[in-house]
């Protein structure tokens, strides 16, 4: 089953590879993972998407890294979840404005475009990118990337003390 | 203050000496140099062992007799990665341990340098955290650091990679803080709400058993079990980890649990309504096959490694803290409870559990005119030693059966390893434990197989002035493995038989500067014991000449159910 786990580590060397590490030693997969820095000063959040039967022990085991100062898991109920793409489609002039059309519909933006292809980069929730793909592929997709899944609390479900930064 | 003369590597010994480390046990190189020149001026002694395995098994020694982090010091390339099995079984056993490792200087790393290793990299599965110190201005700060993660929460060793060039750095040193660990917040009281849940469902069980692991050992919890076994009336198991933390000579001790386990402590475990959990892991050692075990137990987990709780079995009432802590609050609840009125007898329970004990009790026979039997030879040296002694074993039967004829009565006087397995383990062990407590008899039992494996730390004992005493079961091989071909691969001996006369041992020993022994028939026995136990001015080692047949019993096969345990050779047939 797939979980997506939110990490706030130190930003110290080796971090990473240290959660990558555990994940590969405990049996988890990972299906993907994006990295960045956090508001605070020394402090990255890690957002990984899991394959895991038992989410607790998973995060029990990311606990117990020294660097790793927080663990969360999101559901989609009370998160916010979104990844960025890219993706060239082939188009040709014959069918730009249909492809062109398409994309309108998903807020896609064309980045980049050549004579036989273009590339799109949208952004959204999972649905919302498969769906393109879905879409697109009819045109023929060419290549494609994903930056990896982010999320963040819903403030519907964030409690007021979250809020004002003193739970843990 | 900018002394031209104060480097990273002064920095680190005047650290060590500020956490109060008296003895390093490791092995000079090219990248650690810089840290022993200032070692010569240190008050803190240096044990140089004859390789990085045995220096960090000495460490874990020390640490386990002690209570005390170990250190070990190595350099870098080819004395880290001998150092990996150290750090193994010390993470599996949660000894506290720090490791420091010389790296090629930091312009080199990355450059397949001489000697160069990713020696953090290799440590990341075996160690609690580990450090490359990138600035010798941060040593006071990462060394306390170390020191505080090997030693708190659940004990691990921790290493410190330092390059040779922030060795030689000039730097200052400045009082350590533990600001730097904003993420590691070990939880040490248990929670009220559990603890009185604990006791509500073990005060309503009828057949409760307390299973001890090694953590009430690591958290010095052993007078607040006895209390607390002795007010509920509950017998107590001790696993191998835990061999110690309650006296075997106790009415209420049942002894090891497990694979090699005494058969009353696998029933009693097996038929508990009620399973205490205390510092234990569920190894697959003690569970055997899983689900079959302890089938219809409520679980009690206590343990200070909210991981291990859940991992293998879900606990009924899971509870987060340090061994001591808990069983002094769990006390404390059912003393006021109790008021005064006597522990429930369960009559039933205490009938059940005696007559296991009765029936189905160790055993072995002796033959008077030989061969010998570990099993005896080890009862002899209990009576002679009156079990006063500190005892450390390889891995194999010979370290079942010290474990199940060894009466102990203290913690900290059994010495072994245990999630790991590490064959050679005694003879290093023995060495640092002999450096923790120069004043008692501290005894390796060995056997012919992990001799050879650290044999050479011998010469550490002999040059060092540290008298151990090593006894050698000679049964021609590795006994253990002999045992599962003779049961599981129909009697191919593949590998595991090894000749009784090379190396000659009293000749090896003799050669490497200790006394040399030996004993054949069971006559010599006590004599010869008596005559190793008078030597105090040098290592002593005796080689047994052992039953090379004699398999170790009881026994669980591997994955198979506890209540499948074949109780002796008459089970075989």
């Amino acid at each position: 089953m797939k979980h997506t786990i939110s990490v706030v580590v130190e930003d110290k060397p080796g971090v990473l590879a240290r959660v990558s590490a555990m994940f590969s030693n405990r049996g988890f997969n990972i299906h993907s993972l994006a990295v960045g820095p956090t508001h605070i000063e020394g402090r990255s959040r890690i957002t990984l998407v899991a394959d895991a039967p038992e989410v607790e022990q998973l995060q029990k085991q990311l606990h117990k890294l020294v660097n790793v100062i927080k663990v969360h898991e999101f559901d989609s109920s009370t998160a916010v979840v979104s990844e960025v793409m890219l993706a060239r489609v082939t188009s040709v002039a014959s069918n730009r404005g249909a492809v062109g059309d398409t994309a309108a519909l998903f807020g896609a933006r064309v980045v980049d475009l050549g004579t036989d292809s273009m590339t799109f980069e949208v952004a959204g929730n999972p649905e919302h990118l498969q769906s393109f793909i879905d879409h697109m592929a009819p045109f023929g997709i060419v290549d494609l990337v994903k930056s990896g899944r982010i999320a963040m609390k819903k403030l519907s479900s964030v409690r007021p003390a979250a809020v004002s930064g003193i739970s843990r | 203050m900018s002394n031209q003369n104060f480097t990273g590597s002064s920095s680190l010994l005047r650290s060590l000496e500020y956490e109060g480390v008296e003895v390093i046990f490791g092995v000079p190189g090219g990248a650690i140099l810089p840290a022993y020149d200032p070692l010569l001026d240190s008050p803190i002694r240096h044990v140089l062992a004859r390789h990085e395995q045995g220096a960090g098994h000495m460490a874990e020694g020390y640490a386990i007799a002690t209570g005390r982090v170990g250190v070990t010091m190595a350099t870098s390339g080819p004395g880290a990665t001998n150092l990996i099995t150290p750090l193994q079984n010390a993470m599996m056993d949660s000894t506290p341990l720090v490791a420091i490792t010389g790296q090629v200087a930091s312009g080199a790393i990355g450059s397949d340098a001489f000697q160069e290793a990713y020696t953090t990299g290799l440590a990341m599965h075996c160690t609690k955290h580990a450090y490359l110190v990138d600035n010798a201005d941060r040593i006071p700060e990462i060394v306390h650091e170390a020191f505080h993660l090997a030693s708190t929460g659940r004990p691990g060793p921790v290493l410190i990679d330092i390059p040779k060039d922030v060795l030689n750095q000039v730097t200052t040193w400045t009082e350590p803080t533990l600001a730097g660990l904003p993420g590691y917040r070990p939880t040490v009281n248990g929670h009220p709400k559990q603890i009185k849940a604990a006791i509500e469902l073990i005060e309503a069980a009828e057949r409760p058993v307390l299973y001890v692991g090694g953590g009430v050992i690591a958290a010095g919890a052993s007078a607040e079990l006895l209390e607390f076994a002795e007010q509920m009336n509950i017998p107590v198991t001790t696993t191998l980890m835990a061999r110690g933390a309650f006296p075997d000579n106790h009415p209420l001790a049942l002894g090891m649990p497990g694979m090699h386990g005494v058969y009353a402590a696998i029933m009693a475990i097996q038929q508990s309504d009620t399973l205490i959990a205390v510092g234990a892991r569920f190894d697959d050692r003690v569970t055997g096959k899983v689900d079959a075990f302890a089938p219809h137990a409520k679980v009690v987990h206590i343990d200070v490694d909210p991981a291990e709780i859940g991992k293998i079995r879900k606990a009924d009432v899971p509870v987060v803290g340090d061994a001591k802590a808990v069983l002094h609050s769990m006390n404390e609840r059912a003393t006021s409870l109790r008021q005064g009125s006597p522990a429930p007898e369960r009559r039933y329970w205490t009938g059940l559990i005696s007559g296991w004990k009765a029936n189905k009790p160790l055993h072995y026979e002796q033959d008077e005119d030989g061969p010998i039997k570990v099993q005896h030879f080890i009862e002899r040296l209990h009576a002679l030693t009156e079990g006063d002694a500190v005892v450390t074993a390889g891995v194999g039967q010979h370290q079942m059966w010290a474990s199940q004829f060894w009466g102990f009565h203290r913690p900290r006087s059994w010495i072994n390893s245990g999630g790991s397995g590490t064959m050679g383990f005694a003879v290093p062990a023995a060495v640092g434990a002999k450096v923790a407590r120069p004043e008692e008899t501290v005894i390796a039992l060995d056997g012919d197989g992990c001799f050879q494996m650290t044999s050479q730390e011998m010469i550490t004992a002999a040059v060092e002035k540290i008298p151990v005493k090593v006894v050698v079961f000679n049964n021609a091989g590795f006994g253990m493995v002999k045992q599962w071909q003779k049961l599981f691969y129909g009697g191919r001996m593949s590998a595991s038989v090894m000749p009784t006369d090379i190396p000659d041992f009293p000749a090896l020993a003799e050669a490497m500067g200790c006394v040399g022994m030996k004993v054949t028939h069971p006559s010599e026995i006590d004599v010869t014991i008596e005559k190793a136990l008078a030597i105090d001015d040098r290592p002593v080692v005796i080689e047994v000449v052992v039953d090379p047949d004699e398999m170790c019993f009881p026994m669980v096969p591997a994955g198979g159910s506890n209540d499948d345990v074949i109780t002796g050779p008459e089970d075989l047939v």
